[in-house]
């Protein structure tokens, strides 16, 4: 069937901010989805919150939006561009959810779009677990006892039926929030009424829990001629009862027959079909029976999801860009696969290497939370691996994962007693993979190990094989031989880790295994098993015979290689893939042959066809050399990624690597504190007081020669880690004795704390001659929060043009002196209108993106362009573009996921994600960023108001607009004292201290529209924390600053006054662009 | 594959691959060709069609799941050899009984692990199927490679005499389920007879699970035999090597069109474009494997399946004998035909699945249909 011409315009649903269970992965589908629909001639209108993404640059959609995914603001979307259609199933979870509550509302029927993709029929009978029962069971398949309940004693009916232990999921969140396995009655209590509260329908499914079941995934495609494939099977590593983003994954699946795996196959064919999911992908999961094959139903996806976002990457079979295609009315048979060309879609890829993915989690973040994991998820990001086997693929993933772990290394529970191990290896945790390296080293069985953690003996045989292997290293004395080193380069042995096996440097392993030749070969992901001829160079590395890469990609072109930014974590996500993939279109545009680099399964650009050739390899220095030795490239560059490249520089520069841009040596000049000062005396900058410590002692000597509070953190981390603002010589001890390992070679660094100073960023790109501001971004939140926590405005909001020009000269003044060629950012602090110098990174940073969106000029690309040589002023890129709307940038946090964490923000960063909320003054703007944020401010109730002593004074302004827009006020003793001096009507409401009824009852009956809440310092009372918390799970909009209450004030005032409207991008862009060529 | 015992494949081009022994040790030769299902070795192994064949798996990790008593197709395995990039000696999976080396050893079969499959799929890809030796007993590259190239091909040689059964015997075993393996059917309405010309079980499976009593009987059966069984239907198996070299089953076959439904899996597909009057050639490097998208011109409907062979039915030559029912969406190779005044259809790839997707099963039901109705 060709396509359907009866549609013009269709309307995509991005996924918003960045969250723990939506993360990059619907940037990568709904980008394929956008230039897919394009490419087709449809006028595709796009709605995305957030601005970090590749499919939110203007060019991917006929009309990009900005704005929060609301029903009511997607609605006024609709009415402005009257889409024929609607495709909700790249968006994920976010996208299925804004579809039927628009249909809810009877948006879709008034405006006559429809649905495609999925129909809310087919939508509802996939998630609303009560119905998926009933049609599975109707289709003869089995699932695991279950039933629901909307009360806590309902609850308790039913886990008489299904025993215990029982899994409890709340009903319509996302990534499994607020679920959790009960083993006792109490527990079961606990986990029910927590899972009742983070419902948004209050509604928990209690099941029998399979926990210890082997867990199977397939990735499933529909067309409209009911034609349907399987892309991808995947198995966990870790069994039932770890969420599977938790799971370490492997495709494809390894432990099933082919009678078994048809059995599974034929019930997902079934299910898409019962489902009613016409056209695009689907994602079922599966639980079997060790012992007895018994397979189950677990749940059914009916989009593009996570897991087929790591299929696609796994198979090469691009599964949203076929979606997409089916959803407007073509068959499978009728798209050709753009890997073979000569090939249809309809087949089912066959892989001949094996691919495995780890999770990476951030426990170390967020103190308060435990280190375990179960059916709620909780990691940030993930990497991916590709070998020729298992072994190889795991090591490969394990060092892609950038934990400082190379291998097997042992976990140190050496320390710990049988038992404690055992605890370890019971109870799933983000390093059980490790532990179980060190349970072998033990001497435990794999039968034994196997009983503890329910893992599946295949997995374990290959770790116990890789531990022995390392056993045969650490012995072997002699002089390495070719043999045995590619041996163990087969079963993905670093070098580094080698090197430690044996007593060596890994230069040392390395400069052997290269005199002996022992060098890495490229082999193509193919769908096909090289059945027939690849034209997509998407590569992996293996120590094998023949190398594919030299066979593939242009010849005569100029080379450049682009180090990716590996695995999303907090404080490196999106926004470093976004500049990596910009410089990939930007290079190839002007000619060049681009090579990518990179591990993350979810992002854009780990596509084929972002770069002219794909390596999806880890990025250590022996990986990256390998790829350098094979490819050759005339320059690599590194400062668009993130840190994780950026560590690169220094060793690849020494191992004889271009690096293209900045040179090493001026990212050092500006990283190394004393090189710096230096930077800074000769152009007369000023930076806050500061001092090095290297011991305790030495630490209070220099933090009472500054003053109190001061900004301490070790030297050795970067992104805010362990980094404590002290307002007390008693904290300062505390910190030095339990927060950092201080010794000669790791100082700790301490500066003087600029309290209640306003930062900024400046994001400028320069060719080593010229240099141009690409955005002044003000703080919301005062200094002491994340930058990448904290709100920021573009432009400036308050500060005055005086500053702001001498921002900018400093901004030039630094860039000239540094030498920086690419991209540059700076964090100024603004205090009594002296302006400080906070930090410079000469490289990409986190705000990029949103500066691109904010002012229509893409500086990533322009910086990619300066970086091989091109100048500012022949690419027509001049003054710097000051947009006359305001654009704002939210954070998001992952707060919810993680219980008994607190919400306050300080100095290390949090948030997962961000939002931009665009619009003519900084009150709409900011709204719309909250909005988007999923914080809806209100227009009207009571406002809850308790701050510390010193914000009270600016509380009263605050307080008093918020009563002029007409609501009541609500404080706790000391705070309504002062708001009442100041002649507000308040009311007086208890501190838990105080007894019931109190502050934390009223949240919970619903009685309070708002929260403004500073706490004390950096310990934050017990109570103040109950609030907060409390605010969290009710989803009720809290300040935790009064920088962030003010904006709210005057955002809710900007709603009162009209309308929330609504402007695509491309329109802000024409008004405010000065036509820039680029 | 550390270890093991030194192991080479030589290929007749030339291409030498080293790599260690597993299963049986010694020598072996064949036509090389791969597979690319990533499930279903067991099956692989024991399919008669492989005979003659030295089978290299396209996925790289071979062994995981061991060898059951239940996942046979036939009586022992058939192929000549087997060659795998990472072989695996400690299976898990609930129903494994054996590791896969120690079945291979066994049964005499000789396998070779740790080569890059990869690069040989290319070379075979390529340069086409060619012959080739694995031997743990000589180590001598370039005489192995002589050895390579003095082994015949498939062409012109008759296999199904060496794996075709002795004597007729009746078949009872229904298909596989999860809980319970094996169903035993018991005698039903309709009467087939099948020609084994290296059949695998789950044809047979599968016809009794539809409703079928099977008589299975030897490649050479004359079909006067057959018509004496007063059979209501008439089934042609797969069966290994070039279809032009059992002349015999092409006479008796097109003594049997017009008079009994018929239907012809893959060998027998081709034999039946044979007795029909067309031609069949050899393949670049055939079809093996679990993944072949194959398109139902009637309904236009797309079926992923199994399928196992190197040469095939020439479509121009069907002009005028037989309808086109299903052609090979990767390169239009014919997969089916039917005569419906004869009563007879065929298709060239493997409805039974086993291993591979179960798209394609309802063929079985066609045949019933065509038995019960004349209809198709």
């Amino acid at each position: 069937m060709p396509k359907r011409d009866d549609l013009k315009t269709i309307l995509i649903v991005g996924a918003g901010p960045i969250v723990i269970g939506q993360a990059c992965e619907f940037d990568y589908s709904g980008t394929q989805a956008c230039k897919a629909l394009k490419e087709e001639g449809y006028r595709v209108v796009l709605v995305n919150s957030n601005p970090a993404t590749i499919m939110t640059d203007p060019e991917f959609a006929d009309r990009t939006y900005v704005e929060p995914i609301t029903p009511e603001v997607v609605e006024k979307i609709i009415a402005a561009e009257r889409p024929d259609a609607l495709l909700p199933t790249v968006g994920g979870q976010t996208g299925l959810n804004l579809a039927l509550a628009l249909a809810e509302r009877g948006a879709l029927e008034r405006y006559g779009v429809e649905l495609i993709g999925a129909s809310v029929e087919a939508i509802r009978k996939a998630e609303d677990r009560d119905l998926f029962k009933e049609i599975m069971t109707s289709i003869g398949l089995d699932l695991p006892r279950s039933g629901w309940a909307t009360t806590d004693l309902a609850a308790m009916e039913v886990m008489k039926r299904v025993g215990l232990p029982a899994i409890v999921r709340p009903s319509r969140t996302l990534g499994g929030t607020g679920g959790g396995i009960a083993e006792t009655p109490r527990e079961f209590a606990e986990v029910v009424r927590w899972g009742l509260a983070s419902s948004p329908i209050s509604q928990v499914l209690i099941e029998e829990s399979i926990a210890g079941w082997k867990e199977f995934e397939l990735e499933v495609m529909r067309d409209r001629a009911d034609n349907v494939v399987i892309i991808c099977s995947i198995e966990n590593f870790d069994p039932m009862g770890v969420h599977t983003g938790d799971s370490i994954t492997v495709a494809p699946a390894q432990t099933l027959t082919d009678k078994e795996y048809q059995i599974m196959r034929q019930a997902a064919l079934a299910i898409i079909r019962a489902i009613g999911v016409d056209t695009g992908g689907s994602n079922i999961q599966f639980a079997v029976h060790p012992r007895t094959g018994r397979l189950v139903v677990i749940e059914m996806n009916p989009r593009v999801s996570r897991s087929s976002a790591l299929a696609s990457k796994a198979t090469g079979f691009p599964i949203a860009k076929i979606a997409a295609k089916l959803a407007v009315g073509y068959t499978l048979d009728e798209i050709p696969n753009d890997i073979t060309r000569e090939t249809p879609a309809s087949f089912e890829p066959t892989i001949d290497y094996v691919v495995t993915k780890i999770p990476r989690f951030t426990f170390e973040k967020f103190r308060q939370a435990k280190d375990v994991l179960g059916p709620q998820m909780k990691s940030v990001g993930e990497a991916m691996a590709i070998g020729r086997t298992f072994r190889e693929s795991l090591q490969k993933a394990i060092r892609s994962l950038e934990v400082d772990r190379y291998g097997f290394e042992p976990e140190g529970s050496e320390a710990l007693s049988r038992a404690d191990l055992e605890a370890k290896l019971r109870t799933p945790n983000a390093r059980r993979l490790w532990y179980l390296g060190d349970a072998y080293r033990r001497g435990l069985t794999t039968e034994e190990v196997s009983a503890l953690t329910g893992i599946d003996p295949w997995f374990l045989e290959n770790v116990r094989r890789i531990i022995a292997e390392e056993d045969g290293i650490a012995a072997d004395s002699g002089p390495l031989d070719a043999g045995r080193l590619r041996a163990w380069k087969r079963m993905g042995f670093s070098d580094r880790r080698l090197a430690e096996l044996r007593g060596e440097s890994e230069a040392e392993i390395r400069a052997r295994r290269v005199a002996l030749g022992v060098r890495a070969v490229y082999k193509t992901v193919d769908t096909c098993g090289a059945e027939f001829a690849a034209h997509t160079p998407y590569l992996y590395s293996t120590y094998e015979g023949e190398d594919e890469s030299g066979l593939l990609g242009a010849r005569g072109k100029r080379k450049v290689m682009i180090l990716g930014g590996g695995p999303n974590r907090i404080g490196q996500g999106i926004e470093f893939d976004y500049c990596c993939v910009h410089a990939a279109f930007a290079l190839r545009e002007d000619g060049f042959e681009t090579l990518m680099v990179n591990c993350n399964p979810e992002t854009v650009s780990t596509d084929y066809d972002t770069s002219d050739k794909l390596f999806f390899e880890p990025l250590t220095l022996e990986d990256v050399l390998e790829i350098v030795h094979r490819e050759n490239p005339e320059g690599v560059i590194v400062q668009f990624g993130g840190q994780t490249p950026l560590k690169l520089a220094v060793p690849l520069e020494q191992a004889g690597v271009k690096i293209l841009g900045t040179s090493p040596d001026s990212i050092d000049r500006a990283e190394d504190r004393e090189r710096f000062e230096q930077v800074l005396a000769k152009l007369d900058l000023l930076r806050p007081v500061n001092g090095l410590a290297r011991s305790a002692a030495e630490a209070v000597a220099v933090a009472e020669r500054i003053g109190y509070p001061v900004l301490v953190r070790p030297s050795y981390v970067l992104g805010g880690r362990a980094m404590e603002i002290v307002y007390r010589r008693e904290d300062l001890e505390r910190y030095m004795r339990e927060a950092v390992r201080v010794s000669p070679e790791h100082p700790v660094l301490i500066d003087d704390f600029l309290e209640e100073a306003i930062e900024v960023d400046v994001d400028a790109v320069a060719d080593g001659e010229d240099v141009v501001v690409g955005g002044v971004m003000e703080h919301i939140e005062r200094a002491g929060v994340h930058s990448g926590d904290s709100a920021c405005s573009l432009p400036p909001k308050s500060i005055p043009a005086a500053v702001q020009d001498e921002i900018r000269r400093q901004t030039v003044a630094l860039a000239r002196e540094l030498g920086v060629v690419g991209l540059m950012n700076v964090q100024f602090a603004v205090k009594e209108s002296v302006v400080y110098i906070l930090e410079v990174n000469p490289r990409a940073s986190r705000t990029v993106p949103f500066v691109s969106k904010a002012t229509g000029r893409p500086l990533a690309k322009i910086a990619a362009r300066v970086m091989v040589g091109r100048k500012l002023r022949a690419l027509g890129v001049t003054g710097e573009i000051i947009p006359k709307h305001v654009s704002v940038k939210e954070a998001v946090f992952p707060f919810l996921k993680f219980p008994g964490v607190d919400t306050l923000l300080g100095p290390e960063m949090k948030s997962t994600g961000e939002v931009m909320g665009i619009d003519g003054s900084f009150g709409m703007s900011f709204a719309k960023a909250q909005i988007g944020a999923g914080t809806v401010l209100p227009l009207s109730g009571t406002v809850f108001v308790s701050v510390l002593d010193a914000d009270k004074p600016a509380t009263v302004a605050i307080a008093r607009r918020l009563a002029a827009c007409g609501f009541s006020l609500l404080a706790t003793d000391g705070t309504a004292a002062h708001l009442r001096r100041a002649g507000l009507r308040v009311e007086r409401v208890n501190k838990v201290r105080e007894g019931s009824p109190h502050i934390v009852d009223a949240l919970e009956s619903g009685a309070i529209a708002l929260v403004i809440n500073t706490p004390e310092g950096a310990a934050a009372s017990l109570d103040s924390f109950s609030i907060r918390r409390t605010a969290l799970e009710r989803q009720l909009p809290y300040f935790t600053t009064v920088a962030g209450a003010e904006a709210a004030a005057e955002g809710i005032e900007m709603l009162q006054r009209g309308a929330l409207s609504v402007r695509a991008l491309q329109d802000y862009h024409s008004a405010a662009s000065p036509g820039s060529s680029v | 594959m550390s270890g093991a015992r030194p192991a080479i494949l030589a290929l007749a081009d030339g291409t030498v691959f080293r790599g260690g022994s597993f299963g049986a040790e010694g020598e072996t030769a064949g036509e090389v060709v791969f597979n690319t299902s990533m499930t279903g070795y067991q099956e692989i192994l024991t399919d008669p069609s492989y005979r003659g064949q030295l089978v290299c798996m396209t996925y790289t990790e071979i062994g995981n799941v061991g060898i059951n008593p239940e996942d046979v197709e036939s009586r022992r395995p058939f192929v000549d050899g087997f060659i795998v990039r990472e072989y695996w000696a400690e299976p898990s999976n609930w129903r494994s009984r054996e590791s896969l080396g120690d079945y291979l050893a066994r049964c005499g079969i000789v396998g070779i692990g740790g080569i890059d499959t990869r690069a040989l799929v290319r070379r075979l890809r390529t340069s086409g199927a060619q012959t080739g030796v694995i031997s743990t007993a000589d180590l001598d590259a370039e005489r192995l490679v002589r050895k390579a190239r003095e082994h015949p091909t498939l062409v012109g040689r008759d296999l199904v005499r060496e794996v075709t059964c002795a004597a007729p015997y009746d078949w009872h075993q229904g298909l596989w389920k999860l809980d319970g393996g094996y169903q035993t059917v018991a005698d039903a309405g309709r009467f087939v007879v099948a020609y084994d010309y290296g059949i695998k079980w789950n044809i047979l499976r599968n016809l009794a699970s539809a409703g079928c009593r099977v008589r299975v009987v030897p490649a050479a059966t004359p079909a006067e035999d057959v018509l004496d069984m007063r059979p209501d239907g008439v089934f042609l198996s797969n069966g290994p090597g070039d279809p032009d070299a059992v002349d015999y089953a092409i006479d008796n076959v097109a003594k049997l069109v017009g008079k009994k439904p018929l239907l012809g899996i893959c060998l027998g597909h081709q034999i039946l474009g044979l007795a029909l009057g067309g031609k069949t050639y050899n393949l670049k490097f055939g079809h093996h494997g679990g993944n072949q998208p194959v398109m139902d011109l009637t309904t236009r409907k797309v079926e992923i399946t199994a399928q196992n062979h190197g040469f095939a039915v020439d479509v121009d030559s069907l002009k005028g004998l037989a309808e086109l029912t299903h052609v090979n969406l990767n390169d239009r190779t014919v997969e089916g035909l039917r005569v419906p005044a004869q009563r007879a259809f065929s298709v060239q790839y493997h409805p039974e699945a086993s291993p591979g997707p179960h798209d394609a099963n309802y063929l079985f039901q066609r045949f019933m249909l065509l038995i019960d109705t004349g209809e198709m």
